[in-house]
């Protein structure tokens, strides 16, 4: 079975993020870019589903600049057959049903009976593409999937849900987004690092709907007050319940 | 019009507290533009029960649509009941708590009527007559100003980051008959309840949470006494490295890959403070970290700092706070 793993490229987490007051974007010098680390989930899943019997080609897809080619040939070199670029000028929307309008007609002409994502993307969080692209395709969606399965006609999932797992089952063609459970990325081998030089890597021109969720600045998080060392040990131990009771007004 | 439409949660047939906050951001934003707060209920028989109380958080008017199909949360069967409600009144904004359950149903909404979402949503301004989200991204390095070109705007709300207050309104529930789907592609097949405690990590209002300075999962026993020393509402937060290490179910994962919070009180214990954890974290209220190394990255995030050894400081801690408990 041929699956589809949508990826975005973005800053590496570790990354000091920096800006100008009131500016719409960061700085980008000295960032590096990464492939979201759930989306990294999303890859293992599909490869390991394709190593695992249900025999396929596992295709990346990435809304981006031209740059993502980058982050496509990291995917490939993990393990995926080939890639798509729709490319974009400039960032990528924080508008995700702009984004997802995008995917969801480039879906729309292939035949690939389950697409993955990460649930959310580690830049804007705003944790909606997955869900959208189904609902604009008209295939069912889990998200917040730790693990799933393969059965005939039906992917059966593990999702976090407040209070335990939910097990659910959709029919195929079906939309899956990954958190953080079974699935952790390999490490590339030589072997598909070279090899990734050789896979498919379409670019094509993609032309977003505007967006109608509009950045309108970036703000540093507000600083908080400092805070301060009470003591070493067991001493500090009154003294903090006091403070956390009188001044913190939290007990 | 200003109209704002709250979407209700509920479980086992009630509504869940934090639909309570979700009105009163929507009362507060109406009153903004000019318009009602309203709710929408969805549920099986009996939901419509106690939906008139939302009247004390500022619904209008509390729509309910209560249907045996609607017993149990299945997202394409809600969200097209929602669609449909927002279809034909013409609301600015529709609001959703940002739960496990809302951040899968808001974007399906979003979608099926065509409208922009701001998703995880610390703050929420009127500007110019038109709704503007304030929301944390990269991790929760930069917030984020954004507006909506395109009405409603559709939105959910990061949990305890708004707070409810008793704007009294009419509370007038109306009954909602929708169409419901009856071809669904997806079925709940199974419920595993987690074993740890009744709240939520992301929904509590203090947090005590354990990395690998607590040294292996066998001295968890210290967090949990003092977990049930601060009460009911109060949760077990665990760092990366000791999900990963197998130590704790990824459920209670606080960070960048796992869980973000923001409860009144957060206790880092042997935790040392990595960039990604602070991102789950960085909004609570107050800190207070536990950890023997001074010179660990936390204590710079933190309000109230102890250095020392988390073994001999956490019964003491659960000693004073039963003690201050019970004279309260």
């Amino acid at each position: 079975m041929d699956i589809i793993v949508c990826l975005k490229r973005v800053p590496d987490t570790e990354t000091r993020v920096r800006f100008a007051d009131g500016a719409t974007a960061i700085e980008p010098e000295g960032v590096k870019y990464i492939v979201s680390p759930y989306d990294e989930f999303a890859l293992e899943a599909a490869l390991r589903t394709t190593e695992a019997g249900e025999e396929g080609q596992v295709t990346v897809i990435t809304l981006g600049d031209e740059d993502s080619q980058e982050t496509l040939r990291a995917a490939l070199a993990a393990g995926a057959d080939q890639a798509v670029l729709l490319r974009v000028q400039g960032s990528v929307t924080m508008d995700g049903l702009a984004t997802a309008k995008v995917l969801a007609a480039e879906l729309e002409t292939r035949d690939e009976q389950l697409v993955l994502f990460g649930v959310k993307a580690a830049d804007d969080d705003q944790q909606q593409v997955g869900p959208m692209v189904a609902t604009l395709l008209g295939r069912p969606c889990a998200s917040n999937v730790t693990s799933f399965e393969m059965d005939g006609d039906v992917i059966r999932c593990d999702r976090g849900v407040e209070g335990g797992t939910e097990v659910v089952e959709l029919d195929l063609p079906a939309v899956v987004t990954l958190t953080k459970g079974a699935f952790e990325l390999r490490y590339p081998s030589l072997k598909g690092i070279m090899a990734a030089k050789r896979k498919p890597l379409d670019v094509k021109d993609a032309d977003p709907p505007e967006s109608r969720l509009v950045l309108q600045r970036l703000d540093y998080p507000p600083e908080r007050a400092e805070g301060r060392i009470l003591g070493e040990g067991v001493e500090a131990v009154p003294e903090l319940v006091r403070l956390l009771r009188d001044e913190a007004n939290v007990l | 019009m200003g109209d704002v439409l709250a979407i209700a949660e509920q479980r086992d047939g009630k509504i869940r507290p934090v639909t309570n906050e979700v009105v009163t951001a929507a009362a507060a934003m109406a009153e903004g533009l000019g318009g009602s707060a309203q709710a929408l209920v969805l549920g099986g028989t009996g939901v419509g029960e106690h939906a008139g109380d939302l009247g004390s958080f500022g619904a209008e008017v509390v729509h309910v649509a209560e249907d045996p199909a609607l017993e149990s949360f299945v997202p394409e069967i809600y969200a097209a009941v929602i669609a449909e409600a927002v279809g034909s009144r013409g609301y600015a904004a529709v609001l959703f708590s940002a739960t496990a359950l809302g951040k899968d149903l808001a974007p399906r909404v979003a979608a099926l009527i065509d409208a922009p979402l701001a998703s995880d949503v610390t703050g929420l301004e009127i500007e110019d007559g038109r709704p503007v989200a304030i929301r944390p991204i990269y991790g929760g390095k930069a917030i984020a100003r954004v507006g909506f070109e395109a009405s409603p705007a559709v939105v959910s709300l990061r949990p305890n980051a708004f707070g409810t207050n008793g704007a009294q309104a009419a509370g007038r529930t109306e009954p909602f008959t929708a169409a419901i789907p009856d071809a669904v592609r997806a079925r709940i097949v199974d419920f595993r309840a987690a074993e740890t405690g009744s709240v939520d990590v992301a929904e509590a209002s203090i947090i005590v949470s354990g990395g690998r300075g607590m040294k292996g999962p066998e001295h968890w026993h210290l967090l949990e006494d003092l977990r049930s020393a601060l009460g009911p509402g109060t949760a077990l937060g665990a760092s990366r490295a000791v999900v990963d290490a197998g130590w704790r179910s990824h459920g209670e994962q606080v960070g960048q890959t796992g869980k973000t919070v923001a409860p009144k009180l957060y206790f880092a214990v042997g935790i040392s403070g990595a960039v990604q954890h602070l991102a789950g974290m960085r909004t609570s209220q107050t800190i207070v970290a536990i950890n023997k190394d001074p010179d660990a990255p936390i204590f710079a995030l933190a309000d109230y700092g102890i250095v020392g050894d988390a073994f001999e400081i956490l019964p003491r801690l659960t000693t004073e706070v039963t003690a201050l408990r019970s004279e309260g």
